[in-house]
């Protein structure tokens, strides 16, 4: 059904600026729109020889490996898009296992109809956000789908790093009195890109945070601390990652809710939502649990770094419990449960 | 079911923003930086530079600047906002 | 003010309600909005109470007592390929007797999550060729704002949009509370937004006539841990007066414009609550001169009964006569993710909140 199709026409914009199928078939339309919209963004030595697989040297030692899938709507946002997300999304989860990235893999699936200028901004933010995060594609795919009202594009990518022998951080050294951080303001990213939404018409100061964050992963690593946990809040935000690692651990976390990093425009855009700030997704963050005795030395080396200014301790990690508990110690002075999102939040009105 | 949140309404925009006929005047909000478009059905004698109570796109009350203050002031003795510029005593945020 | 100062004003405020209540009798205060539910937990103001201060969560929460029968109707509508269902978000995920706005958009029905009524009209005017249905719920912060898109509709000619209605009226609620037998509420904290449009006066005949104190509170901590303290003292001083707290907000006679437009668009009818059956007049029909806009005669279906699950013990938690955790099914057939009643799903539900900010133990 071809109703919203922007591949029908469109005054404007004509049928030479949109992808068409035959861009997918792994013809000459192929071999022109990598030639010239994909390929030469990329452009490393890995990826050159463009054979059926890319051939890499690891350095001795282990190797982490991670995927991730991106369907994010609107495709474009304030502070960054999809390709900005892709590449920063599959790099944190490498980085925070304190392992160096080597090579990421790159398969967009795009859908007909899609403005080729959009492809190409993407493409764009790729290429900035790899060298950003000190790492190369080394190998891709690109279909072509039907139009069926998705979006215009989805963004698959793996990563792999080498792990040195120290790391990953061993979360079973957590004991109580260890400090939480988080590395800056929260429910940055999740508020941009929902406020984006045409639908909603809000329209707010609140840009993405999506970063790459090896850099703030290492200094914070080289400040000398016991660094015993990391992880990024993204998807179910703060409130998600702590309830997970409640569980993990076996052990009770009790967070300062006047602590917890928020900017104004935050807060009000999550009331003008419905939403708590806790459960919003973040592109930019670190969680850290740290030794107590090392807590303050590891803030100020997050501190130092430009992604880490605003970081805080947040609260403290609690009793071992067969019923794990994340508590909020509210401004009024009383305590309440965080608990994981059930799902899709959806804007409320009430 | 009772979200409502201050904000200023700081420009008119005539009978809605899509330029059909509306009950009553529309108007740009700004609540700390997000911009909403509210309609005044509700609070018709609201004008630029007032503080309304918005609720589901409409402003259900004005709140005269104290009001507006005091409300602050209840968020901050809260411990959740901070005072826009606009209200901190002695200062007018210009208009 | 300083953090500090702030911390120090909530300090006070809460050991202001314990002085009220020290050697006063055990209490039960209900309120009745929702969101009340939510932030009371949300803010920790309800694990500060004294042990005598019972706060119970009535029907406030405009979704949970939405029958059955109206989400079926939704549903069946939703289905139609030439509708576009345009709703607040909390509907979506709450169950009818068979099915859901949720499910109903997974098998590929139009369901639109609007912010504002206003938006509902904006789809209308987007999408000629198709009828846009919204689905007007809620109390009388939200009834004016369907009343307006009403009469927007009207004065723009659109033929193609339509309401469920089933909006609420909140005093008829408050009298089947008080008056039942066994009602054991001995004063209400009042919704502040919805008493911005009825009014602190309009809650003084009931005052009067049940000798229950009603003080009006807004949201934010410093202001519920306020109007809790008011109405503690008049309790324990056995007084039966309307107080309102909120007046940052609220005005005696209220938003007489807000009414006006809701007057104009709707009148009273009675109306099923979902787990409290029919209540007089407690709930709002559209006016002759816009009859044309209910989505039930437009397409031919009626509201079914409702239905309680076996088990859901819904009813009674809306009536503040149980607190969830003396359900069976909570917290093990009836869950956020697996709901089974009304109570549960919606997010201002006692129950998701129960769950969502103070289940400590299985």
């Amino acid at each position: 059904m071809n109703d919203n199709n922007p591949a029908a026409d469109e005054p404007g914009v004509t049928r030479a600026g949109r992808i068409v199928l035959a861009h997918g078939g792994g013809g000459e339309l192929t071999r022109r729109l990598l030639a010239e919209r994909i390929l030469p963004k990329l452009a490393n030595d890995l990826l050159a020889p463009l054979a059926d697989s890319a051939v890499i040297d690891p350095p001795p030692g282990r190797l982490c490996m991670t995927t991730d899938a991106f369907v994010v709507q609107p495709l474009e946002f304030a502070g960054g898009d999809i390709g900005r997300l892709a590449v920063c999304g599959t790099v944190n989860d490498l980085a925070v296992m304190g392992a160096k990235p080597l090579a990421l893999s790159l398969a967009l699936v795009l859908e007909e109809g899609l403005d080729l200028d959009v492809l190409d901004r993407v493409m764009d933010s790729i290429a900035a956000a790899a060298a950003e995060a000190g790492v190369v594609v080394a190998t891709g795919d690109t279909k072509v789908v039907e139009y069926h009202g998705a979006g215009g594009m989805t963004i698959t990518t793996a990563g792999i790093a080498a792990l040195p022998a120290d790391m990953p951080p061993d979360a079973k050294t957590i004991t109580a009195g260890d400090a939480v951080l988080v590395s800056g303001m929260i429910a940055e990213h999740g508020l941009a890109v929902m406020t984006a939404r045409k639908g909603l018409g809000i329209r707010t100061t609140l840009v993405s945070d999506v970063a790459p964050l090896g850099g703030l992963v290492n200094a914070m690593l080289a400040a000398g601390g016991r660094v015993k946990f990391m992880r990024d809040p993204t998807r179910g935000g703060l409130a998600g990652l702590l309830t997970d690692l409640s569980e993990q651990i076996g052990r009770n976390i009790e967070i300062d809710e006047q602590a917890v990093p928020l900017s104004p425009a935050a807060r009000h855009a999550s009331e003008l939502l419905g939403l708590d700030p806790l459960t919003v997704a973040n592109e930019g963050k670190v969680v850290a649990v740290v030794a107590a005795a090392d807590a303050e030395k590891v803030l100020a080396a997050c501190r130092s770094h430009p992604l880490g200014r605003a970081a805080v301790i947040v609260g403290r990690i609690g009793q071992a419990s067969d019923w794990p508990l994340v508590e909020l110690l509210t401004a009024a002075g009383g305590r309440r449960i965080v608990q994981r999102p059930y799902g899709e939040e959806l804007p409320r009105i009430c | 079911m009772c979200l409502a949140v201050p904000g200023r309404i700081i420009e008119m925009l005539g009978g809605g923003s899509d330029g059909e006929a509306a009950v009553g005047p529309v108007a740009t909000v700004d609540f700390q930086g997000s911009r909403v478009e509210v309609s005044l059905a509700m609070s018709p004698e609201a004008s630029v530079g007032q503080w309304v109570l918005v609720h589901a796109g409409f402003a259900i009350a004005v709140l005269d600047e104290d009001e507006a203050r005091q409300t602050w002031e209840y968020l901050q003795a809260s411990g959740i906002g901070e005072m826009p510029e606009q209200l901190k005593a002695g200062s007018d945020g210009g208009k | 003010m300083s953090v500090a100062a702030s911390n120090e004003n909530l300090r006070q405020l809460v050991s202001a309600v314990a002085d009220a209540a020290a050697g006063a009798r055990d209490m039960a205060l209900m309120e009745i909005c929702g969101t009340h539910t939510v932030c009371l937990f949300r803010s920790g103001v309800k694990s500060l109470m004294p042990t005598n201060v019972r706060l119970i969560s009535g029907p406030g929460c405009p979704v949970c007592v939405t029958s059955c029968g109206y989400l079926d109707a939704a549903c069946e509508l939703a289905a139609r390929k030439d509708v576009i269902i345009a709703t607040y978000g909390d509907m979506v995920r709450v169950p009818g007797r068979t099915d859901s706005l949720e499910a109903a958009r997974g098998r590929g029905a139009a369901v639109e999550v609007v912010y504002s009524a206003r938006d509902a009209v904006k789809l209308a005017r987007g999408n000629p060729g198709r009828n846009v249905v919204f689905l007007a719920v809620g109390f009388e912060t939200t009834t004016p704002a369907t009343a307006a898109a009403v009469i927007e509709a009207e004065a723009a000619g659109l033929k193609n949009l339509f309401i469920l209605p089933g909006h609420k009226v909140l005093m008829p609620a408050l009298e089947a509370l008080l008056s039942a037998d066994d009602s054991a509420i001995d004063g209400f904290l009042c919704p502040g937004h919805v008493s911005v449009i009825l009014g602190a006066a309009a809650y003084r005949p009931i005052a009067q006539k049940y000798r229950k104190p009603c003080v009006v509170v807004g949201f934010e901590p410093a202001n519920m841990l306020e109007g809790i303290g008011r109405l503690v003292r008049q309790v324990a001083a056995s007084q039966a007066k309307v107080e309102n707290a909120y007046g940052v907000a609220v005005t005696e006679g209220g938003n007489a414009q807000a009414r006006a437009m809701i007057e104009r668009v709707f009148e009273p009818a009675a109306t099923e609550w979902r787990a409290m059956g029919s209540i007089p007049a407690s709930g709002l029909a559209l006016r002759g001169c816009y009859a044309r806009f209910d989505a039930r005669a437009k397409f031919g279906i009626e509201f079914g009964p409702d239905y309680e699950p076996p088990g859901c013990r819904c009813g009674e938690v809306i009536q503040g006569r149980i607190e969830p955790t003396a359900c069976g099914l909570f917290g093990v057939k009836c869950s956020p993710t697996t709901p089974v009643g009304p109570c549960m799903v919606s997010s201002e539900g006692t129950c998701a909140a129960w769950y969502k900010y103070n289940r400590r133990s299985r």
